[in-house]
């Protein structure tokens, strides 16, 4: 049927419709009795959905609330100077944590370059570089499940790429390689959406300049998704510097006295004390509340990372 | 004789471009058909037509940028200086340096009125401050722009006006030193004060540079230009003097389409 008869049937059937309602008006069904049961149950189901989602969404809230309550109940006392310049020690008293804060940090200092270099690298050539539609698909599509692979997996690559292969064992240098597999699609996938956001005048500007594509992608792509491109590596930082699994399969020891010195030494991290302490809390009970004070010093650090990478979003976003 | 009928050229000039029998495709679709004809040097040379009739094509196709589109192929030459711009001798980098272009819209880098003017400087390997200072007093002055912006080069170029974009654009396009300066419909986006202030501008530098232009206006074609060229559907139905074209068209197409007939 072309356009214009089904245009004509449909007209059609609308002045029907209108003659229908007209002259049988006090039957309308909008007016009947069933109708207006129906209605009520309609408002009725409308409220009570609201309610339940407004439950939900307090019930999330709820859990945090008394995650939170407990975890700041459980630290107070504990949280102080000593213990975060403190050394480790078995006596609960004398604990700290400045060896877990110095080893996330080194570990931070592996995690932050590679997957930077090689996350935009990546970003740069699936975008700017990739040619054929079919190999950009299947890498896409790879990294994407690359985000959702378990991180313990993560963790059994790196002991046996970086730990056994490469025979770093489980030193910072072998810790960050593998955590830096953990983040390195979070950068890539927030790099390629920034530098996809670059608008395409602002290349042809610069290639009618006589730019090559790298000046053109060194001058004017990479700075302009640059905030872009931060905020995916600070999430990526975010992410692995709260991971544990792998690093416990990674074989990181569970007390160490001496803070690392460089990245070929052993070292511990915030997230793996918590989990030795948490563990070992049927031995002492003192060592739930050095778990609790990390948490909330891990909580703080995270929140700082996220609300820094929300604020250069939003205030470095360029005009174009 | 004939063969100068056949190449349209106006005699005894000096010739920039030389367009021999040039062809475009876009995928199957002829987009350019069979063009010759030649732009002098020192002029400036106004392209009309309609919508769709390859005149922006045409005129990205003299500094190459036609290519970063897909599935476009050419035939037949351009010379620039007697040298085949499809060539191997020249590079396309080197090509674009001397060939400058101004866009439609104004496209400034999100970057300082100083920096976008030392873009193409700083891309060819020039870094002393000084040096950089100077090109970019002489291109700002030369776009007449000097004036507006001196006491705020360090500011984004976006907090400028629309017109003041598009001569900072025409501005970082002459800190190259380019022998020609591609308009592709460098007015259409600004108003009419903005307008003018860019034709006056193209009347001050012409003398310097050759400009081939293309443009929606033909009041802005026969106001600034020496030569006009029509296109229709991919052909160059006329090309000659602007006052000729306007006042006396040799082709019925051309009359048809300047007394606003169609188009």
């Amino acid at each position: 049927m072309n356009v214009e008869t089904s245009m004509k049937s449909f007209q059609q059937q609308k002045a029907n419709h209108i003659n229908n309602t007209s002259s049988a008006k006090t039957k309308s069904y909008f007016e009947s009795e069933q109708a207006k049961d129906r209605l009520a149950r309609r408002i009725l189901l409308d409220r009570v959905l609201q309610k339940v989602f407004f439950l939900s969404t307090i019930f999330a809230l709820l859990v945090l609330g008394i995650l939170l309550q407990r975890i700041i109940g459980n630290s107070i006392g504990w949280l102080n100077l000593d213990f975060l310049t403190g050394r480790l020690s078995i006596n609960p008293d004398k604990a700290g944590i400045s060896g877990a804060i110095i080893g996330s940090l080194w570990l931070m200092s592996v995690v932050i370059p590679v997957t930077l270099v090689l996350g935009v690298s990546t970003a740069i050539y699936l975008e700017e570089y990739a040619k054929n539609p079919k190999l950009k698909n299947l890498i896409n599509t790879n990294i994407s499940n690359l985000a959702g692979v378990p991180s313990v997996i993560f963790g059994l690559l790196g002991l046996t790429v970086f730990g056994r292969l490469l025979g770093l064992g489980s030193s910072v240098l072998a810790g960050g390689l593998t955590l830096s597999l953990l983040g390195l699609p979070i950068v890539v996938v927030s790099s390629q959406e920034a530098i996809r956001a670059v608008p395409g005048f602002l290349r042809e500007a610069s290639y009618a300049m006589g730019a090559t594509k790298w000046a053109t992608i060194r001058r004017v792509v990479v700075p302009t998704a640059l905030p872009g491109i931060l905020t995916g590596a600070i999430l990526a930082v975010s992410r692995t510097i709260g991971e544990t699994a792998p690093l416990v399969v990674l074989g990181i020891p569970t007390l160490i006295l001496k803070s690392p010195q460089g990245v070929m030494d052993d070292f511990t991290t915030l997230p793996i004390q918590i989990y030795y302490w948490t563990l070992d809390t049927v031995l002492t009970r003192e060592y739930a509340n050095l778990a609790a004070a990390t948490i909330v010093v891990l909580m703080v650090v995270l929140l700082t990372l996220n609300a820094s990478a929300i604020i250069i979003r939003n205030k470095f976003q360029r005009r174009y | 004789m004939l063969n100068q009928e056949k190449r349209k050229q106006p005699q005894g000039e000096n010739s920039i471009y030389k367009v021999s029998h040039l062809n475009l495709w876009y995928g199957d679709f002829l987009a350019l058909n069979d063009l010759t004809f030649d732009i002098q040097e020192k002029e400036v040379t106004a392209i009309i037509g309609p919508s769709g009739c390859g005149k922006s094509t045409f005129i990205k196709t003299l500094n190459r940028m036609v290519e970063l589109n897909t599935n476009v192929r050419t035939e037949g030459e351009i010379l620039y200086h007697d040298e085949n711009i499809f060539g191997d001798a020249i590079k396309v980098e080197t090509l674009r340096t001397q060939v400058g272009m101004v866009f439609q819209k104004p496209n400034p880098f999100p970057k300082s009125v100083f920096e976008n003017v030392v873009y193409g400087p700083r891309i060819h390997g020039i870094n002393d401050k000084n040096k950089l200072m100077e090109i970019a007093e002489i291109s700002l002055t030369n776009a007449a722009l000097w004036d507006e912006v001196k006491d705020r080069l360090h500011k984004n170029a976006y907090d400028l006006s629309g017109g003041q974009q598009q001569r900072l654009c025409i501005a970082r396009s002459l800190a190259t030193e380019p022998d020609v300066l591609l308009m592709d419909e460098p007015t259409s986006a600004l108003d009419p004060i903005a307008t003018y202030k860019i034709e006056e501008l193209i009347d001050q530098i012409k003398k310097d540079y050759t400009i081939v232009i293309v443009t929606h206006s033909m009041q802005q074609a026969s106001r600034i230009s020496d030569k006009t060229a029509f296109f229709l559907m991919g052909e160059l139905i006329e090309y000659d003097k602007t006052e000729k074209i306007f006042s006396s068209p040799a082709d019925q197409r051309t009359e048809d389409y300047i007394t606003g007939r169609f188009g």
